[in-house]
């Protein structure tokens, strides 16, 4: 009598040959090298508690409480964001398959015809009409099919990757086609979180200085010295 | 002249992979995804014309109704955005919809039209939508016993 054997079934990301790390059964997907995404996740953070921290309660008080507020709201924003790009596929196209890589094959040669020994075939393009404007395909050695318009190669991830826009370091992942809209809306928000934070330590700081003088409050408020550095580091990531 | 299968599940056990045929995109209207309607040689004796054609007109319209641009995309969009995408893990966009709609088509197409003549057709999605791979299967042998379902006789009267 033969046992049964239920055998687990292979999911698509664990034959993913590319370089990337999955986690959580495959609903995070990410770059191989992630440290420079922790220190983007630990600076704003970091900043923003600060912020809470420090700057929250005067501005509660002697303002609106509906400046944290808002701050809040803006923070969580930014960082589901910056999880939702991070964590998501960019739009990788899948490898051929080696019965259409052959087939492609077969085409190029078809399409080169005889190439004299010593001599170098010539690269393969395959030329596509777009809207009446010829548009030439690179081939891609790599994942053996001719790019789509606009698709690219990563090779920190080693993806072809639709609509590649480039591999962000500071997310941890490529920007492509699928997490475009993540990435777009992830500077744009942590820019306005940026300008707002900014604006309301300087509201503070015054109001503070208004109070009791300019050298006193900076000495009350150390909260206020991590965010002179803040906006170049907002411009190295725009 | 290829053995006539009845069902999906027969073409699977029984017959063994030939060759891939592949229709590729049609990029002549833009970057929408479309496949090119052009009838592939390898298939001239396999399947009709008319049918496989009507299967990628069939196709085409659904990946055009996917990525329309209209009211309610717009709305779909600016609530998600207002709630930081969050209620995507609640709901399901358009697009996604109708993914789930052409491959509920694709595998009644196998079923009905491609398994009893011995063809199998892959989801473009599997294939990062750049091509419709079309599997071509032969018989492998002689003891395909299995009773002939009822779907069979949609198939063999075509011919």
């Amino acid at each position: 009598m033969s046992a049964v054997m239920i055998t687990r079934k292979v999911r698509k990301w664990e034959k993913l040959p590319g370089k990337n790390t999955f986690c959580c059964d495959g609903r995070v997907m990410m770059a191989r090298q992630k440290g420079v995404f922790y220190l983007t996740l630990f600076l704003i953070v970091g900043t923003c508690s600060l912020f809470f921290a420090f700057e929250c309660p005067y501005l509660a008080v002697h303002l609106s409480p509906s400046v944290p507020v808002f701050a809040i709201v803006l923070f969580f924003f930014v960082i589901a964001m910056l999880l939702r790009t991070s964590f998501s596929d960019p739009g990788v196209l899948p490898r051929a398959l080696p019965e259409e890589a052959t087939f492609i094959e077969m085409e190029i040669e078809a399409a080169n015809g005889n190439v004299p020994a010593g001599q170098r075939p010539p690269p393969r393009i395959r030329n596509v009409q777009i809207n009446n404007q010829i548009v030439k395909l690179k081939y891609c050695y790599t994942c053996k099919i001719f790019r789509p318009p606009r698709a690219s190669h990563c090779s920190i991830c080693d993806n072809c990757v639709d609509r590649f826009d480039h591999h962000c370091p500071w997310v941890g992942n490529c920007v492509g086609k699928r997490n475009y809209r993540y990435f777009y809306m992830f500077t744009l928000s942590l820019s306005l979180l940026t300008i707002y934070i900014f604006t309301f330590d300087i509201v503070h700081v015054v109001m503070r200085s208004v109070d009791k003088g300019f050298l006193n409050t900076l000495k009350e408020t150390p909260g206020t010295y991590p965010f002179r550095l803040w906006p170049q580091k907002q411009l190295l990531c725009g | 002249m290829a053995k006539e299968f009845h069902n999906l599940q027969e073409l699977r056990h029984n017959a063994s992979l030939v060759t891939k045929v592949f229709v590729q995109r049609d990029y002549t209207e833009g970057t929408v995804c479309r496949f090119q309607a052009k009838f592939p040689s390898e298939l001239d004796n396999r399947i009709e014309r008319t049918l496989l054609e009507e299967t990628v007109k069939t196709l085409n319209s659904y990946y055009v109704e996917a990525e329309k641009i209209g009211g309610q995309s717009y709305l779909e969009g600016c609530l998600a955005c207002a709630t930081a995408y969050i209620v995507f893990l609640c709901m399901e966009t358009r697009y996604e919809k109708v993914l789930k709609k052409i491959s509920g088509y694709i595998h009644e197409q196998n079923e009905k039209i491609y398994a009893p003549r011995g063809l199998l057709l892959t989801d473009p999605v599997e294939r990062g939508m750049r091509v419709l791979e079309i599997s071509v299967f032969e018989d492998r042998g002689s003891g395909s016993s299995s009773p002939s379902s009822s779907m069979s006789s949609a198939g063999s009267s075509a011919r």
